[in-house]
């Protein structure tokens, strides 16, 4: 009896305080998105929000003002684009190497090497690009702006890959001995069981991948803040100096913006498109995977 | 092609290593063209590992090593220069659990086909191998509906349709039916006998009735004090299973252990 009421009164704590952790999280959501809006407001009574979307020119310090957001969505989409162009076909050949192709004894050399990759602090790699990269692109193409989309972009493809590597690599790896059997029972050689059987079974985990290296890319800031420029411009041209999202966010948060002013607000404003760019992708991205996906 | 088809499997004095542990020693059998082989013993007498060996799947463990030969018709599989995948769309394989890809059933049949290069009509493939495999009036409105929908019966017969489609002459299958309902368990001895029309087929079961029920002969395996499988008689089943050579086949049979 005595025995069965402590039990009951322990579980109950367990279970409240296991509830607690998972509240931090909804209202640590909450609150963003709550503070997002509620900064926002201020700057949307000033600017309409089809001014801020279709504008393409941005100037929110500098007269005469403008607050047209498009060069900082395509700057902060170039960069990302460049970013998994180099991080996706890397990091899935990594995965499809480790899990089908790679002997033990070099799967426990590689894995570690990418982990280190994955720890590296995004400053290190914002100086890399700017002091390394770039100065080695200037080289191909002399001219190269010393700010730049495309030495961001591919420092941060490789900053990406081992996101992709590994996440793939998981979703590979729990595909079923029995499936890659019955396609070797078949004749199969081992690429057409990687290609044809372990990638299609593992796909919602490889496209999940795809996914969250995309909204790391456009969510990414020390990099870009260090190595891709501040002077926002609407291009497609991964040589220009560009500007994001994340790199504005930071030169006006270090700047001497009173708050509560319009300039400070536009942070929040820049931010609230900012989350729901990567919420749309989120979505996206599970529609994508409920249509290819195979359940085994 | 109806020569092909007479082909019969023969090993001699094989022997199958998993790093320093020998899982099988010394087996020379002959398994006969167009007929139901039995591979029959109890746990760990290595009756699915030598079943493997005659599709070379044991090559995909990296620790197996063989020793020995074996014979598909003239040829020596584990001779240097033989493709492995060659060999394994010439012997097919059912496996335990029915491990359809989780594709549609029709994408399923035509796997092997796809990957082997076919170039005749693909529909037609696809609906003759499910007809062999008893299955075509089952699905054939559903074709493109995901093969994990079916039952596990049916699914264990799309993977012999799915082997079938690839036209192989032998079909090797591990306890096929273990997995399986009664009912279902009959409708697949039902097709292992019509299959032995056209195909060598060499069966593992636990289950002594169904080794009775479908085989033609039958091969008896034991385990030795060093745990190494072996060969302990092989004939037809009907003497096997009523007038076994060996007292220790007698005593297996007769369910005094195992």
């Amino acid at each position: 009896m005595n025995r069965g009421s402590k039990g009951s009164l322990q579980a109950k704590i367990v279970h409240s305080l296991f509830l607690l952790c998972a509240l931090v999280s909804i209202v640590t959501t909450v609150g963003i998105v709550v503070s997002l809006f509620v900064e926002s407001i201020g700057f949307f009574r000033e600017v309409s929000p089809w001014e801020f979307l279709t504008g393409t020119r941005w100037s929110p310090i500098l007269k005469p003002r403008s607050y047209g957001v498009l060069p900082l969505v395509t700057g902060t989409i170039l960069v990302a684009s460049v970013a998994l162009a180099l991080a996706v076909p890397v990091g899935l050949g990594i995965a499809i190497y480790l899990s089908e192709f790679a002997n033990d004894r070099l799967r426990k050399i590689l894995k570690p090497i990418l982990e280190v990759l994955a720890g590296i602090p995004t400053v290190v790699y914002g100086y890399f690009a700017l002091t390394f990269v770039t100065p080695q692109l200037q080289r191909l193409m002399p001219d190269l702006l010393v700010f730049n989309a495309l030495s961001a972009g591919l420092v941060m493809g490789l900053m990406l890959i081992p996101m992709v590597s590994s996440l793939s690599e998981d979703a590979m790896v729990a595909v079923p001995r029995s499936l890659r059997n019955a396609a070797y029972a078949l004749g199969a050689t081992r690429l057409e069981v990687c290609l044809r059987v372990v990638v299609p079974a593992a796909i919602s985990g490889i496209v999940a991948s795809f996914i969250l290296a995309f909204s790391r890319a456009i969510g990414e800031t020390m990099l870009v803040t260090i190595a891709a420029g501040a002077s926002p411009n609407l291009t497609a041209n991964p040589l220009e100096s560009i500007q994001t999202m994340t790199a504005f966010i930071v030169q006006l948060a270090l700047g001497e913006a009173p708050h509560g002013s319009l300039e400070f607000q536009t942070i929040f404003a820049v931010g609230l498109l900012l989350f729901f760019m990567t919420l749309i992708m989120n979505i996206l991205g599970n529609i994508i995977v409920r249509k290819v996906r195979e359940e085994y | 092609m109806t020569t092909a088809r007479n082909i019969g499997l023969a090993i001699e004095d094989l022997s199958v290593y998993y790093g320093n542990f020998r899982v099988l020693k010394n087996v020379t059998l002959q398994i006969p063209s167009n007929k139901v082989t039995a591979l029959i013993g109890p746990s760990g007498s290595g009756k699915s590992t030598l079943l493997r060996c005659f599709n070379r799947m044991n090559d995909l463990i990296p620790s197996a090593r063989i020793e020995g030969k074996v014979y598909f018709g003239e040829n020596n599989i584990y001779a240097a220069g033989v493709d492995p995948t060659e060999v394994r769309s010439r012997i097919g394989m059912v496996f335990q659990k029915p491990n359809p890809f989780p594709k549609s059933i029709f994408e399923n049949v035509a796997f092997g086909l796809r990957i082997n290069g076919y170039r005749g009509d693909m529909n037609e493939a696809v609906e003759r191998a499910l007809h062999v495999a008893a299955l075509w009036d089952e699905v054939k409105d559903r074709l493109n509906d995901g093969a994990l929908t079916l039952s596990g019966g049916q699914q264990q017969r799309l993977c012999i349709a799915r082997a079938i489609a690839v036209e192989p002459e032998v079909i090797l299958m591990d306890e096929p039916a273990s997995a399986l309902d009664p009912i279902a368990t009959l409708a697949i001895e039902g097709l292992m006998r019509d299959l032995s029309r056209e195909y060598t087929i060499l069966v593992v079961t636990h289950n002594m009735q169904q080794a009775a029920r479908v085989s033609d002969e039958t091969a008896f395996l034991m385990m030795d004090d060093d745990r190494a499988g072996y060969l302990v008689e092989h004939g037809e089943t009907q003497q096997i299973f009523t007038n076994p050579v060996d007292e220790r086949t007698e005593a297996y049979i007769t369910g005094r252990f195992g």
